[in-house]
């Protein structure tokens, strides 16, 4: 029997969204997304480029393998396209956007968040997934107020330029794992996880959501738990981040 | 060879209201804070600001000298919001050009190149494009047909940044791991001030840094301000990290009105040296 945490499922979840990417920098924002990545480059993604949030490419041993100050971020790697960004959101609607600027409206937001940050650019130039510790309604909203990462329909509105590279795989949440392979490029589930009813997941979300043929998330397995608890986090902060 | 030294409040005093004010850094790392705070003291206003924002914007927001942020995020990184941003954008007290962090290094790059604008796919199918109606997009000429965003460009009337090091005639030098947009800041503006942790010989430069590490040169740079700290509360590393205590400290005070009158009479009323004398007996108290 596995007794893994919500946590310790939701970072497999995340290291799964790196399956395949290869020789690919992989930029995860919060704890439990970079738990997840370098979980999965120490074990079926070793060749994943990582960096210590300022400009250094770390390898997996520590060693500094590489230099990418944020010009080079913005003006070469994300126009170049080799990257996966997962990032965090405040709101997500049924398509994909995202919004990380304001609550309310722009001229005068009720709560001034980050600003768009890189998600218009990263949207539309490289494969992009979001993170979502508490699945709930204020997130999971029927339109977002500022469109920082672009969804489905605003790409295919702004025509070709938009979604030529446009590429927003999946959302990972405290619930469950979501794409947007549904109606329209609707948000359908992948997975949920262990324990989570449907129910849970309509009652989270303030749109219409695609649940059938849903699966269960996979467990992790023995090592990877031995890795996440003595190797990646052994302070446990994954457990203050996601409650079991 | 010029002696471009000069004191913060010199050059701020050269500051008109309505300028267009780029300030270097990122986040809360190596911004001129005590540029800032030197504009504190002065009595200009209805400043139009460009940065990839800190708490330069939040001490700015604060004594009411922004008219204009042109930004694509404002964090103190650590702490994700800046309190003071969030209050003058919720009271409709500023106005606001939002960028995606890579239109703005193109608003940048276009002054610096003199271009009119640089196109760009980021922007595209945002609603960046809806906040900032005078944005068009441009239609490539070759057979791709590609219609991407025309970025304008962003020109400075000055920037001010902070840099490890310089000699007098400007030459300035960054130790920390990221040159961020210094340089950018610097080609796109008239006036370009570097403030420096310590001004050193010229052929002292390469000393502690590697010739790499020379970002300006200067015949992009107007004014040097020796300003050991001045990055504080920022990073300006290798020479010193953030002061987390004391930026812990600012947001806490910044999110409560009753407390920031305190904390504003203790540390901006007097100059940069009382500024740095009541810091130290903060980091003294919380020992």
């Amino acid at each position: 029997m596995n007794d893994a945490s919500r946590a310790e499922v939701a970072i497999v979840a995340v290291a799964e969204l790196f399956r395949g990417d290869g020789e690919l920098l992989v930029s995860p924002m919060g704890l439990v997304p970079s738990i997840g990545a370098r979980l999965a480059r120490l074990t079926f993604e070793p060749d994943l480029l990582l960096s210590d949030g300022e400009a250094y490419l770390l390898d997996a041993g520590g060693a500094v393998e590489g230099w990418q100050p944020f010009r080079k971020m913005l003006e070469m790697i994300v126009p170049h396209g080799r990257r996966h960004v997962v990032m965090g959101a405040n709101q997500i609607d049924r398509y994909g956007n995202q919004n990380i600027s304001a609550i309310g409206d722009h001229e005068r937001p009720v709560k001034q968040l980050l600003g768009v940050r890189g998600a218009p650019g990263n949207t539309v130039n490289h494969r992009t997934s979001y993170w979502v510790p508490r699945h709930s309604r204020r997130v999971f909203v029927p339109s977002v107020d500022v469109v920082s990462g672009v969804g489905y329909d605003n790409a295919a509105k702004a025509g070709p330029s938009a979604q030529r590279f446009h590429d927003v795989h999946r959302v990972v949440t405290n619930l469950g794992v979501f794409d947007f392979g549904g109606q329209d490029h609707g948000m359908r589930a992948v997975s949920l996880h262990l324990g989570v009813e449907a129910a849970e997941v309509v009652e989270a979300t303030s749109f219409e959501i695609e649940l059938d043929g849903a699966g269960v998330t996979r467990l992790p397995s023995a090592e990877e738990l031995r890795l996440i608890r003595e190797v990646l986090d052994p302070s446990g902060s994954r457990d203050r981040e996601v409650r079991s | 060879m010029a002696d471009k030294t000069a004191t913060a409040d010199e050059v701020v005093a050269g500051l008109e209201d309505g300028m267009t004010i780029g300030i270097g850094g990122w986040g809360s790392r190596r911004k001129p804070m005590s540029l800032v705070r030197a504009i504190l003291r002065s009595p200009v206003k209805d400043l139009t600001v460009v940065s990839y924002g800190g708490p330069d914007i939040g001490l700015l927001a604060s004594a009411g000298k922004l008219r204009r942020v042109v930004f694509g995020f404002v964090t103190l990184d650590s702490i994700p919001f800046d309190p003071w941003f969030g209050r003058v954008r919720e009271s409709g007290a500023v106005e606001v050009t939002e960028y995606d962090e890579g239109m703005f290094a193109a608003a940048l790059s276009a002054a610096a190149q003199r271009l009119p604008f640089l196109p760009t796919r980021a922007g595209l199918g945002s609603d960046v494009l809806r906040v900032n109606p005078g944005l068009r997009t441009v239609r490539s000429p070759y057979a791709d047909g590609e219609e991407l965003v025309a970025v304008p460009a962003q020109e400075l009337d000055v920037a001010f940044v902070h840099l490890n090091r310089a000699d007098a005639r400007g030459n300035a030098q960054y130790l920390g791991p990221d040159p961020y947009f210094d340089d950018l800041f610097c080609l796109a503006a008239k006036q370009r001030i570097v403030s420096v942790e310590k001004v050193v010989e010229t052929g002292d430069l390469l000393d502690e840094g590697p010739v790499q590490s020379l970002l300006l040169n200067r015949s992009t740079v107007d004014a040097v301000v020796e300003a050991p700290r001045g990055a504080h509360f920022t990073t300006a590393v290798p020479d010193y990290g953030r002061d987390e205590a004391f930026q812990r400290h600012y947001a806490e005070c910044a999110k409560d009105p009753e407390r920031w009158p305190g904390f504003a009479d203790r540390f901006l009323s007097g100059d940069e040296r009382a500024y740095q004398k009541e810091v130290a007996r903060f980091a003294e108290e919380a020992k």
